[in-house]
């Protein structure tokens, strides 16, 4: 080992030569030599899509390498589980967290691997053992306290104290504070210092590039599944990172702006609205306009789309489609020309197991059937236009799970674009797309807006906002709390606004 | 902006290096029964395996009365079985089809014995027929509205059924012993033989029919596959899925009311006895989940759960046949069901 472990961590040296992989023949992430120092923190930064998560999970065993190596202290790995790379010291704390929230804090810590005095659980042992790892990781967390009832940052602990009881050396982090509080996030920093100085290794996945900054070691930009350069975070700066990040100018990642008519009629208007997790709302988007919805994840961007759309109950305030009321339920808010673009596309959007055809039509039978009888031609022909209307090719009786996320979403659009809509939201309509698609995806979206419909597109890729939007909103607990425009539209803005007033936003 | 053309598709140069089409396209069969879907065939191929088989092995089984008499005596299991078939897609499952069954059986008997004469008859048949639509829409409202896992509401439903059915039945009983609904224009029902064929036949044959039509062919049928296919993506899409859901119970409960109808006119004799009402549950679940079905829902077709239906029927049939002790008749059964749900489970793994 070429260093000797100075706190008491085992060291883990972890290096990749030249590895790569391809999803369904389109290639995700090539070429890539890394090699990931002991007690440093490595930062991996890049856009969405550019293969940081797909870098990691190969690091994490859950992916294995299409080619190229992987070696861990000098000598060549393959991991064909998670499991194995967690043997080998290798843990990943996710964004969604694997806990089991009916346990306690400790048997969360230890889950697998309790203590065990006859077949039973050493109660007293696994209490004694989670005292000496809470120690050392200097966190004060109860060990009998239940883990459904703690807040995000408290989760995010037992996670690392688990990672750490499993005796891992390297510990991923995808974006750990994306949903964290200013206060929480800046817990979570000390944290990762701590076990840097500690002698672990972490590889910090962020889009915070402050934050990146401010922890890592080394800092290594991935570009289209290539890496374009691995340096010292002291010699980078925010603008250095974008510029590697994007190696492009925004504009040609976004299509221009419709020109967005300031006088134009207002088609979506929303007054005082209360829902679950939406508390008094109220904004306007006229037609042609973009309108960014901006804010952290868990702020209450979906829920004001649901509540709009009608998927939520309504429990106050108005959504009115060109001056007239629409009703709180989806039939009818789809009748007054809204639709939604949900977040999820596997959860929320598509039938999975279906054809791509039934995925388009399913919220526009009616034009297709008489009286419920579906006419095969009329349908095959509607399907057939819009496909073509959003660029995806082939037949359309294959089903729907054959496609890539990123012509998963424009059937989504060609389901909307079936009926002259008056209002689009598109939550998150980027998500799991491939840098190639993206750009088809930005394109659908301005040309609805260029049409004269009115578009509300939330994403928590701020650099999308800005690229797409006229105007954004920024939501924080529920409520809008803070309006951009023109010159003021800045990811500065954006960010501060979101992240603002840490006492009132953790939830205690 | 001056460089969008970045992002334009590369120039046609790249794509004249495809290669050529091959000179003489020979028929590749290894390649052709690749592209079968054998998945969704599976349940054809034992199916016709076991009719060449009991062809050959007993010259009895092909005869013209034998398969009349096997159609016949499915007919009223076939109702339900299509019809529970949409239950299962739409993301529901109804363990109370049986006990409806029953239910409805003695309803129909009770006021043929009590109103008696051709408007008892028709006033039996109605009401046998609508005490079924009713069991169902209130399985139906329990599993969505209450939020009642299906499972459980049917299960607990089908022992409150057969426990209304001991109650009703009292009042059609002449002492003890079984309803008997010997009346002539009642059992017209299942005794006529339009062109060769019985009337129960006849009516399974219309009602798989047009099952199978409005799954394929209809808005409705659409709604059912997307509800339990991804009932979230169905609501997002502006579907009503709790009302979907409850009109594949009220289908299902109505085809065992129409099943307990034709099978009482087939009998016509209604014996006491929960096993009968367990047993056709379960054959109902076996054919549905034979014929490649999922139970997990948003997949299947009503000709499939025939073919399942039949299937075991058929084995059934053949066993007796072939003078096979009957004692073999559930191992091999419950043995097909683990194959056939294991085939589906293995084939699912293999392809993600």
């Amino acid at each position: 080992m070429p260093h000797s472990a100075s706190v008491g961590a085992p060291q883990l040296l972890v290096e990749l030569r030249g590895v790569g992989k391809t999803f369904g023949g389109l290639s995700v992430l090539s070429g890539i030599h890394l090699r990931l120092e002991p007690g440093s923190v490595h930062a991996l930064v890049g856009e969405n899509g550019a293969g940081k998560s797909t870098l990691s999970k190969i690091i994490s065993g859950v992916y294995s390498a299409d080619s190229g190596t992987l070696l861990i202290d000098d000598e060549e790995a393959s991991f064909s589980s998670p499991r194995e790379a967690l043997d080998r010291g290798i843990a990943t704390i996710a964004q969604e967290l694997a806990l089991v929230p009916e346990l306690s804090v400790a048997e969360n810590v230890f889950l697998g691997r309790e203590p065990r005095r006859f077949g039973f659980i050493g109660r007293r042992r696994l209490k004694r053992d989670y005292l000496e790892i809470a120690r050392r990781t200097g966190f004060d967390l109860p060990a009998d306290a239940i883990v459904g009832g703690m807040r995000t940052a408290d989760q995010q602990k037992v996670e690392i104290m688990r990672a750490l009881a499993r005796g891992a050396s390297l510990i991923i982090m995808d974006e750990p504070t994306a949903a964290l509080s200013a206060h929480d996030t800046e817990l979570l920093h000390g944290v990762v210092r701590q076990l840097a100085a500690e002698g672990h290794t972490v590889l910090l996945i962020s889009h915070f590039l402050s934050e990146v900054l401010e922890l890592a070691d080394t800092v290594t930009i991935l570009r289209d599944g290539s890496l374009i350069r691995t340096r010292a975070a002291a010699e980078e700066t925010e603008a250095s990172l974008i510029e590697g990040m994007l190696g492009r100018s925004l504009g040609s990642v976004f299509p221009e702006k419709p020109e967005a008519d300031a006088r134009g009629e207002v088609v979506l208007s929303v007054r005082d609205l209360v829902a679950p997790g939406v508390y008094g709302v109220s904004f306007d988007v006229r037609a042609g306009e973009i309108v960014g919805l901006a804010g952290l994840v868990g702020a209450g961007r979906s829920e004001i789309a649901h509540a709009i759309f009608g998927a939520a109950p309504r429990n106050a305030g108005t959504v009115a489609v060109d001056g007239v009321e629409a009703p709180s339920s989806i039939a009818g808010t789809l009748k007054r020309g809204i639709f939604l673009l949900p977040e999820s596309r596997k959860d929320q959007g598509l039938v999975l197991g279906r054809p791509i055809r039934d995925n388009v039509t399913l919220s526009n039978m009616d034009e297709v059937a008489i009286g419920g009888w579906v006419f095969a031609n009329a349908e095959r022909r509607a399907s057939r236009s819009m496909l073509n209307r959003v660029t995806v090719a082939g037949d359309d009786r294959r089903p729907v799970s054959a496609l890539s996320g990123g012509n998963q979403q424009k059937v989504l659009f060609g389901r909307a674009l079936q009926r002259a809509r008056r209002v689009l939201i598109a939550d998150e309509p980027t998500r799991g797309v491939d840098v190639g698609s993206r750009r088809a995806i930005y394109d659908l979206i301005v040309e609805q807006a260029a049409q004269g419909l009115g578009v509300l597109v939330i994403s928590s890729d701020v650099e999308e906002v800005l690229g797409l939007a006229h105007r954004v909103l920024v939501v924080r607990g529920g409520t809008i709390v803070g309006e951009f425009e023109g010159d003021a539209m800045t990811e500065e803005n954006i960010i501060t606004a979101a992240f603002a007033d840490p006492i009132t936003n953790g939830s205690v | 902006m001056s460089n969008d053309t970045q992002l334009s598709p590369p120039p046609a140069a790249t794509r004249a290096g495809s290669s050529p089409r091959p000179p003489r396209p020979s028929f590749d069969l290894g390649a052709y029964l690749k592209n079968v879907p054998w998945r969704s065939i599976a349940i054809v191929v034992p199916f016709l395996a076991v009719f060449i088989a009991l062809a050959i092995g007993s010259p009895a089984f092909t005869s013209v009365q034998n398969i009349g008499n096997v159609l016949d005596r499915q007919s009223g299991i076939l109702i339900v079985a299509a019809a529970a078939t949409l239950v299962l897609i739409a993301g529901g499952i109804d363990l109370s089809v049986g006990a409806t069954y029953m239910f409805t059986a003695v309803i129909c008997g009770t006021i043929i014995v009590r109103v008696g004469g051709e408007a008892g008859v028709a006033l039996g048949i109605a009401a046998g027929i609508l005490a079924g639509l009713v069991v169902g829409i209130i399985n139906g409202v329990i599993s969505t509205y209450l939020k009642i896992n299906p499972l459980i509401a049917t299960l607990a439903m089908s022992f409150i059924i057969l426990g209304a059915t001991k109650l009703v039945s009292q009042f059609g009983k002449e002492g003890v012993g079984q309803i008997r609904v010997d009346v002539p224009e009642f059992r017209w029902l299942a005794l006529t033989k339009p062109l060769g064929v019985s009337l129960p036949t006849w009516i399974a044959f219309v009602v798989l029919v047009i099952l199978g039509i409005v799954l394929w062919r209809t808005t409705f049928g659409r709604y059912v596959y997307a509800a339990g296919g991804n009932a979230e993506a169905a609501r997002l899409a502006g579907i009503r899925v709790n009302l979907v859901r409850i009109a594949t119970f009220a289908l299902a409960g109505t085809a065992a009311g129409l099943a307990g109808v034709i099978d009482l006119a087939r009998t016509p004799s209604v014996p006491e006895n929960d096993a009968i009402a367990t047993t056709l549950t379960f054959t109902v679940l076996a054919g549905i989940v034979v014929g490649g079905t999922s139970i997990l829902g948003g997949a299947g077709a009503v000709w499939r759960t025939v073919l399942g239906i039949l299937f075991i029927a058929m084995l059934y049939n053949g066993f007796t046949l072939l003078r096979i002790d009957p004692l073999f008749q559930g191992i091999a059964l419950g043995v097909i069901i683990l194959v056939a749900v294991g085939f589906d489970a293995w084939s699912k793994l293999r392809r993600s």
